[in-house]
């Protein structure tokens, strides 16, 4: 079976995603440095926080430039929450950051669009699904995923997101684009549907 | 659309569940993980635990539930991260940013501030800015004095003579990510939720809102549903005391046709 590597950038909870794969039986490394990246066959971009922050560590520590390379080579790569919002090319959370650009499109604040829904938006949402993909197998249409996020993903081609959500607008569940996917809400966090999710991931 | 949380909340005193009632009777219950474990197994919303041990040292002092003793909050939250997979959260005690990190890197996605958020406040700013406001979570303990409701810290010993609604608008904007309200006059009494307290708690906030203290019985928890817009309805001792309570619940909240999972 193939290895998935879930990059440690040093934010947030990957233990979790890591707990996860290892319930599912699923080979799994925590990888700390970038050059190590290579020697896998698809990596996990974890992450909570804020966008600037993110990927100015992923800079620091290398990894914007490993990761690009590990996509050019049609790895897979999985992203979760901000993990996924950091594959496209730029957000506006709290300003306006570059991201890692390997889905073209922006990601762009709830705000006021929401009207008086709480933010974040915090909980179970269920997803629809508007395109095919083999992460999507066994998962059913209208199955809940556990959400934390006050940004959402807007693609530029309409066709990479495959399953949409509503919070006051509708919005990117879960994208994928060739050999990228990226999933706004948590998975490891999900229970049995977010494990779907993670096992389709794997058996790519 | 988004559905509404229905979320036990865990007692831990000296590596032991605990039933709490009036803050200060503490009832032993069971081993940690294996609640962890029935409570993965009933597929809930979400599990907040607060850890109320008064002495540091932990120990499951008793061997027949055949598990290892664990010696620090440290390998219960990874424990327990390893059988669920729903949102953890851990509090208790947490004073310093150290005391975050320790929790969110042992496998907890959300901690909870209460008495260390009110002693410090730039604590929140601080864990916000290190991992999001959504895993900061303000845990406000209160008692209602001339028909005010007055925050309580310490266990609920001290009176900060600070209105709740106050309080929360300034953790909202210090960076706090949700408020976690427990009404201390309610706790263990299962007299029903303090609705008037909950309701204007959500209207002076932008931020989702859980309610806890007082459900007696299921219909308590449809009451809140239905007469509040909070995000989650949570409580504790209801769960270990009443069979099925969790599955029982979900269903008696989707007949009344309130959003839940």
């Amino acid at each position: 079976m193939s290895k998935i590597g879930v990059i440690n950038y040093g934010v947030g909870n990957l233990q979790s995603v890591k707990n996860s794969l290892d319930f599912l039986g699923i080979p799994n490394e925590i990888v700390d440095k970038s050059q190590e990246i290579s020697s896998f066959d698809k990596i996990i971009l974890p992450g909570v926080g804020a966008f600037g922050a993110a990927i100015k560590k992923l800079n620091d520590l290398g990894f914007t430039e490993e990761i690009r390379k590990f996509s050019s080579q049609n790895k897979p790569i999985l992203g979760i929450c901000l993990g996924m919002q950091l594959l496209f090319d730029e957000s506006y959370e709290h300003g306006h950051h570059q991201g890692l650009g390997l889905i073209k499109g922006r990601v762009l604040p709830f705000n006021e669009k929401i009207k008086n829904l709480p933010l974040p938006q915090i909980g179970w949402n269920n997803i629809t699904k508007v395109g095919v993909s083999p992460i999507l197998k066994n998962v059913e249409d209208n199955s809940c995923f556990y959400f934390v996020h006050s940004f959402y993903c807007e693609p530029e081609k309409k066709t990479a997101t495959i399953a949409s959500s509503d919070y006051g607008i509708k919005f990117a569940a879960i994208i994928n684009e060739n050999n990228i996917f990226g999933c706004q809400f948590h998975p490891e966090k999900s229970q049995s549907a977010g494990l779907h999710i993670l096992k389709n991931f794997s058996s790519l | 659309m988004i559905k509404r949380r229905l979320i036990p909340v865990l007692y831990i005193k000296n590596g032991l569940i605990v039933r709490s009632e009036g803050f200060s009777y503490h009832h032993n219950i069971g081993n940690v993980v294996k609640e962890a474990a029935r409570y993965n197994s009933w597929d809930v919303d979400e599990l907040i635990y607060i850890d109320i041990s008064r002495e540091k040292h932990y120990d499951l002092r008793r061997d027949d539930y055949n598990v290892n003793a664990y010696n620090s909050i440290g390998s219960i939250i990874k424990e327990i991260s390893k059988v669920c997979f729903m949102p953890l959260t851990f509090g208790g005690g947490i004073r310093t940013i150290d005391d975050v990190s320790f929790r969110i890197q042992n496998g907890a996605d959300k901690i909870t501030l209460n008495t260390g958020a009110l002693e410090n406040p730039k604590l929140i700013t601080q864990a916000a800015e290190r991992y999001g406001s959504q895993a900061v979570v303000i845990s406000i303990d209160y008692k209602i004095i001339e028909n005010q409701p007055i925050v309580f810290t310490d266990f609920g010993q001290k009176n900060t003579s600070k209105s709740v609604y106050n309080w929360v608008k300034e953790c909202e904007n210090l960076g706090a990510g949700e408020i976690f309200i427990n009404s201390i006059d309610r706790d263990g009494k299962a007299n029903g939720y303090d609705i008037e307290t909950i309701n204007k708690t959500v209207a002076s906030t932008k931020l989702p809102t859980i309610a806890c203290g007082g459900a007696g019985n299921l219909e308590d928890f449809v009451e809140l549903a239905k007469q509040t817009n909070v995000s989650a309805v949570a409580a504790g001792n209801i769960f270990h005391f009443t069979e099925l309570s969790y599955p029982r619940s979900k269903i008696l909240l989707k007949k009344n046709n309130l959003n839940f999972r």
